[in-house]
């Protein structure tokens, strides 16, 4: 009794937000992602880890179709999000993205002021009707990323001034702006200190509240620290996909045990 | 520890393989000797491009200065009422039925008396004292007096222009012994003259009119202004700006963010690079078929002269633009695209305005490039047009035949007088004034777009 209750409450906390069946996906002829099934649950934390070069990063710009603006790049098998596919022909990308947030991995904000750059995404959306608004959605969208007191005096600062944990939490405030219900994020702290990246993680933690997290990363450790959810790529292959202390303590596949005992890298 | 047994280990030489730092070693002295010998080919090299630079503004100052100033003769010139105005209603269309023939006696009384006021001794006989002064004198005193007919009735200094052999002899130009064989002027002439400058009554003072007047016929150099030109210039550069600019953007724009690659833009793309290497005389002959044998547009019209320059630009502006557009990092777009900017906003919002210097930069060379372009105007007729007259109204500026400057710096350097090759300098002098202007301008462009980081 007591067993089947808590598998029920869990499975009602992880609805499917996104269920990709069967993608493929090739470079020209290089054939980067190998029929992979995932499904990604809402309100969760999932890690894609792998060697450098397994497709992660490409198999998370399926995610919100950043993988149109590769022209050789191409995508077969159905991605749904919240059960409808976005690739199919009336889906069209720009709305698709304004609800599939991204982080990239280097830091990237626009050369302009940091209220610009969280204010630009609410603005091309038409998310706020007067100034008032938008002030209130870039405040809080500072204050999400976690960086809200150390800009409050300063948001007219060009948002390229900042130090660089900084800035990728601008980009995460930015992504967040345009509220978002799915978050991908491409090694967000490959570049950041290890006080920043500890800032970061945090935030991340704070944002599975509202949102789907995807996240890539090549750190083990911060797969295991943020994560509930972890998919093991290999050559373009899920090798796995399981609760994240199931694949760190009790891998399945040969593949994934040597790759976390760092056989593979 | 072997080493500490071994003779030749002193504290100052350790006997490493690499020897003391102490000493540079053979290896260490050869590339050093490398780079002393660099940065000497380096000076070398820029001392005579400096070199170069300096004598080229020297000879050009030193040939060009002498055109903005020209020759005056001060001359009290008497205005009869009977013989200006004879109905005496100071009526303009009735006074200007006096042409300068009429003027012409009054002049040169005015000359005689002056001369004789002077108590000037001379053999000249008074008939020829008109020679001192510019054929267009008659002209001038005309003009002041139709435009300002209360002075009529009254005496009136004018400050006339001298002709051209006598602003020769001021600048030194013009000898006693050259005049020997010259029937414009007699060396009997210059004694006059010296007799003038002496009392204060002819002396060299800026001459505004080279700079706004209008060409003048091969015998009066004295009077030829490159303004009609600089119109004709102006007009052009018009055009070539709000053509080359908007097609040359939007064409980068399209190739370098929208186009699909394939072999088809690929071809467009080589031939674009081509295109900026046509020597600009194919674009005027491009320019005469297209434009003026089958559109039917009037030669000599600076609108063609534009046209063509415009041709000759566009490959310019847009391989900078491109490469600026380029320079771009790619991330930027990934920041856009991934907030969900369409690729349009992506472009208009982000891409291109951190483009923005290098465009300008490029455009405004495009420019400077078109306006020192002789060769293609000469194909179309504005090279050899005597621009004599300013275009009335802003369509005949750019529909009615023109010069440009630098055909009208060919045109001067090309007619036999030496007054001329003097003026040919001179324009020289005001086109380089407008290159270093619009590149001047270029910089600051540049350096205030750049601070917006
Ligand atoms: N733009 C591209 N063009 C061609 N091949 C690419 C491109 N991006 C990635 N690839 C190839 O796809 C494979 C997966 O790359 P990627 O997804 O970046 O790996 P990861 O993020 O896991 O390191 C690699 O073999 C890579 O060479
Ligand atoms: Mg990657």
């Amino acid at each position: 009794m007591d067993d089947l209750r808590i598998i029920e409450r869990t499975s009602n906390m992880n609805d499917i937000k996104i269920s990709a069946k069967g993608v493929q996906v090739f470079y020209g002829d290089t054939h980067a992602i190998k029929d992979v099934d995932v499904e990604i649950a809402d309100k969760t934390v999932t890690a894609f880890i792998g060697p450098s070069g397994c497709g992660k990063s490409t198999f998370l710009r399926c995610l919100n179709r950043m993988n149109d603006t590769i022209d050789i790049c191409r995508v077969e098998g159905s991605i749904a999000i919240d059960g409808q596919d976005i690739y199919d022909k009336r889906v069209d990308p720009v709305q698709l993205r304004a609800k599939v947030g991204m982080v990239f991995q280097k830091p990237n904000p626009f050369p302009k002021s940091i209220y610009d750059n969280v204010a630009y995404g609410p603005k091309i959306h038409g998310l706020a009707r007067t100034k008032a608004d938008l002030d209130e959605i870039v405040e809080a969208s500072l204050r999400r990323a976690a960086l809200w007191n150390e800009v409050k005096d300063r948001l007219q600062a060009p948002g390229t001034g900042l130090s660089g944990g900084q800035q990728q939490r601008l980009c995460i405030a930015r992504a967040v702006a345009t509220a978002p219900e799915v978050l991908l994020m491409d090694e967000p702290c490959s570049a950041l200190d290890p006080i920043a990246t500890a800032q970061v993680e945090e935030l991340i933690d704070e944002l599975r509240q509202q949102f789907s997290v995807v996240i890539v990363t090549h750190s083990m450790q911060q797969a295991a620290r943020v994560s509930q959810k972890t998919a093991f790529f290999h050559l373009g292959n899920l090798v796995e996909f399981n609760d994240t202390d199931q694949i760190f303590t009790n891998p399945q596949d040969p593949r994934t045990e040597s790759y976390i005992t760092g056989r593979i890298g | 520890m072997t080493d500490a047994a071994t003779p030749s280990t002193t504290p100052g030489n350790p006997a490493s393989k690499k020897g003391s730092l102490l000493v540079t070693d053979a290896r260490t002295k050869k590339r050093n000797n490398a780079e002393k010998r660099f940065r000497a080919y380096g000076i070398t090299a820029i001392s005579v491009g400096v070199i170069f630079l300096a004598t080229l503004l020297y000879s050009i100052v030193g040939n060009g200065a002498g055109a903005f100033t020209q020759t005056f003769i001060a001359v009290d010139i008497a205005l009869p009422e009977e013989t200006l105005d004879p109905e005496g209603n100071r009526d303009r269309s009735e006074m200007s039925r006096v042409s300068t023939f009429g003027y012409n006696p009054l002049i040169q009384q005015a000359l005689a008396e002056k001369i004789a006021s002077l108590n000037i001794e001379t053999e000249v006989p008074e008939a020829a004292f008109g020679q001192l002064l510019s054929p267009g004198a008659a002209a001038q005193v005309r003009t002041t007096v139709l435009n300002n007919p209360d002075l009529i009735g009254q005496t009136v200094r004018f400050d006339i222009l001298a002709s051209s052999r006598v602003d020769g002899y001021f600048k030194d130009r013009v000898s006693r012994v050259s005049l020997l064989r010259d029937s414009n002027l007699s060396p009997a002439h210059l004694d006059i003259v010296d007799e003038l400058r002496d009392q204060g009554f002819a002396a060299k003072k800026f001459n505004l009119a080279f700079i706004t007047g209008s060409d003048a016929s091969e015998s009066r150099p004295e009077s030829a202004g490159i303004g009609v030109s600089m119109i004709g210039s102006l007009a052009m550069m018009l055009v070539v700006l709000l053509l080359s600019l908007p097609i040359g953007v939007a064409a980068s724009i399209y190739l370098e963010e929208f186009a699909p690659k394939n072999w088809f833009t690929d071809l467009i793309e080589v031939n674009i690079s081509n295109l900026a290497a046509v020597p600009s005389i194919v674009f005027g002959i491009l320019g005469l078929a297209l434009f003026i044998q089958f559109a039917q547009l009037p030669q000599s019209a600076p609108l063609v002269g534009g046209l063509v320059l415009t041709l000759m630009t566009l490959p310019t502006i847009i391989i900078s633009t491109r490469a600026a557009l380029k320079s771009v990092p790619p991330s930027i777009r990934d920041a856009a695209l991934g907030v969900g900017a369409s690729k349009n906003q992506a472009v208009f919002h982000h891409v291109l305005p951190l483009a923005m210097p290098g465009i300008l930069t490029g455009t405004i060379i495009g420019l400077a490039q078109a306006l020192g372009e002789t060769a293609p105007l000469l194909l179309i007729g504005m090279v050899g047009f005597i621009a004599s007259n300013y275009p009335d109204g802003i369509s005949a500026a750019f529909m009615s035949p023109n010069s440009a400057m630098p055909a009208q710096i060919y045109e001067w350097a090309k007619r036999a007088d030496p007054a001329y090759y003097e003026r040919a300098w001179g324009g020289i002098i005001i086109l380089l004034g407008f290159l270093m202007t619009m590149n001047i301008i270029a910089v600051i462009l540049r350096r205030r777009f750049e601070r917006r980081w």
